[in-house]
């Protein structure tokens, strides 16, 4: 992983706002920024602003307000065609009309490259993502993930420093996807090239990131590198929105050695570890990971808070045991656990204690 | 492929060919879904193609000569036209008993205006003749021959009767040798008159124009398709309504709206003597000539260059374009190398549906086109319903058909058909 610090802001969002019609924000207050070198990867929801600052950034859209450098330089009034940024579309947009061959080299006709320059770059580029010997064909006639190699080659054939992908892999089916995933990345640390990248899927955003930006609503909701992110939520939409996550709502007690006491609505207490709650009498929702919850009470400290809890529901999944469990009014509280010899397989019916490491449940915005 | 092993064909369940039990199966649709088109294929059958056929048909039958005159026809054919001396006896005898029967029948005024498209006189001539042979007495009578040149000496001219001749079979390639300016004498075929060649100008003169106009539709049609199909829903479906605006409104006041503005004492005269740009004296001469119908044939055929234009240009994803810049293209370059391609097939389209439309239109070039201005379907129609000669109609009608039939396949040589798109 790069240090995002070593070389700062080589891409760098200022107080970016971004309005449509004038009058709802679809970018409220971005700032971002980002090191050369960096693979960094925008997820979120959808209709929650990804491609609109891609846009911005290629020179597409217009910020309605604040500033996006380059390289240190403002780039508001530089025209699309001369910000030398290689961007790979969600539907690819390979030009219908040319051959693969003419696709890759339309960027290189356009620099006024020399014939046999361009021809022998646009073979290094083919070759580069395995299409050597597929220029003469047209776009119509490859398969959906030849297809994207090709518009991968097409947005690094002239070299840009910069390449923005807006879902570049969504049309493709998992195992292409897993591969182009990796291919992508390992292009991408090749030419050292950094790379902006948006998904919606955030599986692909953890194996690929050196930072993942989390966007909602128009602002990013935490900017970290993906374990951090998984492991260290800052608020609830995080832990919601990044992998599997059981929550509880309850009121902080009181909050002494960097552990909070929560009342749960249901009058039970567990320990927490307080993120954003700072007093007691704060309400807040408590996050707990599935394969950090414990109900092996040997496991577990001598004086931790349980839970009671009733087996729904015992699903084998090979690798790992997935348990539903009614925790109070919940109903859909799961557990996995790691299919180990001397792991327990709980029943449905059964009645179990659950437990965890207090810096395991994290106490955030309610 | 992999339980296609034996190379014999493939079998069904019950051990039928697949083929055939496929075709069994799909039998019973085809008849139905006949059934339903059969009122819409009786309808255009009658009153399409059947019309088309007779017109086909007529642009080289020529029974008249034949179903008048029989016997002198069968007269004529010892006679040799090269000749040059008048033929004998028996063929005025058998003329006489022909006129005899046409006059009662009255039908020797129509081949006398038929036999006038080839040479003029001889319906005059006919008609004389008829007035007199009624009142002969064929057994006593005879001689004739003397007796016809008493009545007319154009009966002893050799000319006359070799055009008799030429046009006696039942077809004749006559209607179509006048359409391209040729005629057929009994010397072979030969170009009309000087003065009377107008077909082929007419034609070259069709097309052109028809080509002009659309060009002209491209020109003006293409930008505001584009800007239809990017600008908001809301802007550009008012835009939409204007343009289809035309369409709502009679064509004949549409022509007429035209020559108001462009006559000489017309708005746009007006206005160029007001601002000074033209003087009064000379004012200029827009319309029944070439240029009044280009304007108002390309203002009526617009619509139809636009919406194939437009529907083409909405499916070409923004993205494209996007690419190109993003590739380090200038808008220009975007444009022509990324757009442009794409939204041929539109134009193609277009181009066919304005040029098909333009070469057979009537109306317009017939109220606003004046001598110079009218196109070969305002001769066709002046044939049809004015001069009465449906054969030469007939036949310039099939060139048309013929010379659009071309331009399609050569199109399709070209560009390729299956490159037209209408949405
Ligand atoms: N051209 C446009 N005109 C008006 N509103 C737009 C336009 N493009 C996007 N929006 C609005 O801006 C918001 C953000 O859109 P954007 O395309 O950036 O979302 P996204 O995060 O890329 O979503 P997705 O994951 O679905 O691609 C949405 O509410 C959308 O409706
Ligand atoms: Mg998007």
């Amino acid at each position: 992983m790069k240090d995002a610090n070593n070389e700062q802001g080589f891409v760098v969002f200022d107080h970016v706002q971004k309005s449509y019609d004038g009058e709802v924000l679809v970018v409220k207050d971005l700032n971002l920024s980002i090191g050369r070198g960096e693979f960094l990867t925008m997820l979120g929801p959808s209709g929650s602003g990804k491609t609109t600052c891609l846009m911005m950034l290629a020179g597409f859209e217009t910020a309605t307000h604040g500033d996006i450098l380059l390289g240190g330089k403002p780039i508001n009034n530089i025209p699309p065609h001369k910000r030398g940024i290689g961007m790979v579309f969600q539907n690819y947009a390979l030009f219908p009309h040319m051959t693969i061959a003419e696709n890759l080299s339309f960027p290189l006709e356009v620099r006024k490259m020399g014939k046999s320059e361009r021809d022998q770059k646009v073979q290094r580029a083919l070759d580069m993502v395995q299409m050597g010997s597929f220029g003469s064909r047209r776009p119509g006639q490859l398969s959906g993930g030849q297809q994207q190699r090709v518009a991968l080659a097409r947005a690094l054939v002239f070299e840009p420093e910069l390449v923005l992908m807006d879902e570049p892999l969504g049309a493709l089916d998992k195992q292409l996807r897993e591969h182009m995933q990796f291919e992508i990345k390992r292009i991408s640390d090749d030419l050292g090239i950094t790379v902006v990248y948006v998904t919606h899927d955030q599986t692909e955003a953890l194996t690929m990131s050196d930072r993942v930006a989390v966007f909602d609503d128009g602002r990013i909701q935490q900017l970290a590198p993906p374990d951090q992110l998984y492991e260290a939520p800052e608020n609830s939409f995080v832990a919601q929105f990044i992998g599997e996550n059981n929550t509880m709502e309850g009121v902080v007690k009181e909050i002494k050695n960097g552990v909070a006491l929560v009342q749960l609505d249901g009058g039970d207490l567990i320990d927490a570890k307080p993120i954003n709650v700072s007093k007691a009498g704060d309400r807040t929702r408590v996050s707990i990971r599935p394969e950090r919850v414990e109900y092996n009470r040997d496991r577990l400290h001598k004086d931790a808070h349980t839970l009671k809890a009733e087996v729904l529901e015992f699903i084998y999944m090979g690798d790992i045991f997935r348990t539903r469990l009614r925790v109070g009014k919940n109903e859909d509280f799961i557990v996995k656990t790691r299919n180990a010899p001397d792991q327990v397989r709980l029943k449905p019916g059964q009645q179990i204690e659950i437990g965890w490491l207090p810096e395991d449940c994290r106490a955030l915005d309610a | 492929m992999s339980d296609a092993t034996n190379n014999g064909p493939v079998l069904s369940a019950d051990g039928m060919p697949l083929k055939r039990s496929l075709a069994k199966a799909l039998r019973r649709e085809k008849l139905r879904a006949l059934m339903l088109i059969a009122p819409l294929l009786i309808f255009v059958l009658v009153t399409f193609i059947a019309p088309i056929a007779d017109m086909l048909f007529r642009s080289v039958e020529n029974n008249i000569v034949e179903d008048t005159l029989p016997q002198t026809v069968v007269a004529l054919k010892k006679w040799d036209s090269k000749s040059g001396s008048v033929p004998d006896e028996p063929v005025f005898t058998a003329l006489a008993a022909d006129l005899k029967v046409a006059v009662e029948a009255k039908t020797h005024t129509k081949l006398g205006s038929r036999l006038n498209y080839e040479m003029t006189g001889i319906s005059s001539l006919l008609r004389k003749t008829g007035r007199r042979v009624d009142k002969w007495d064929l057994e006593k009578d005879a001689p004739f021959k003397e007796k016809f040149v008493d009545v007319d000496k154009d009966w002893a001219d050799p000319e006359v009767w070799a055009v008799i001749k030429v046009f006696s079979s039942k077809y004749t390639s006559g209607y179509f040798l006048n359409a391209v300016d040729l005629q057929k004498t009994p010397s072979g075929i030969e170009p009309r008159d000087e003065d009377q060649r107008i077909y082929i100008t007419l034609f070259m003169r069709t097309i052109f124009m028809s080509l002009t106009i659309m060009f002209s539709c491209i020109l003006l049609g293409y930008p505001i398709a584009f800007l239809l199909a990017n600008l908001r829903p809301k802007t550009s479906n008012l835009l939409l309504i204007l343009v289809l605006l035309p369409f709502w409104t009679s064509l004949l006041v549409r022509t007429s709206a035209w020559k108001v503005l462009l006559q000489q004492q017309g708005v746009i005269n007006d206005i160029l003597v007001w601002i000074g740009l033209v003087d009064d004296g000379n004012r200029l001469i827009m319309i029944n000539n070439q240029f009044g119908t280009i304007v108002a044939m390309t203002h009526i055929l617009l619509p139809f260059m636009i919406l194939p234009l437009y529907s083409v240009m909405q499916t070409i994803p923004v993205t494209y374009v996007r690419a190109a810049k993003s590739l380090g293209a200038t808008n220009w370059t975007a444009f022509w190398r990324v757009y442009f391609p794409q939204s041929v097939p539109g134009i193609g389209a277009g181009c066919i549906l304005v040029f098909i439309l333009s070469i057979g239109y009537y109306i317009t070039p017939e109220l606003v086109g004046g001598t110079k201005g009218v196109f070969i379907s305002n001769r066709i129609a002046y044939h049809i319903s004015s001069s009465l000669n449906w054969g030469l109609g007939a036949a310039l009608g099939a060139i048309l058909l013929a010379a659009v039939l071309i331009l399609y396949w050569a199109y399709d040589k070209i560009v390729g058909i299956d490159n037209v798109k209408l949405g």
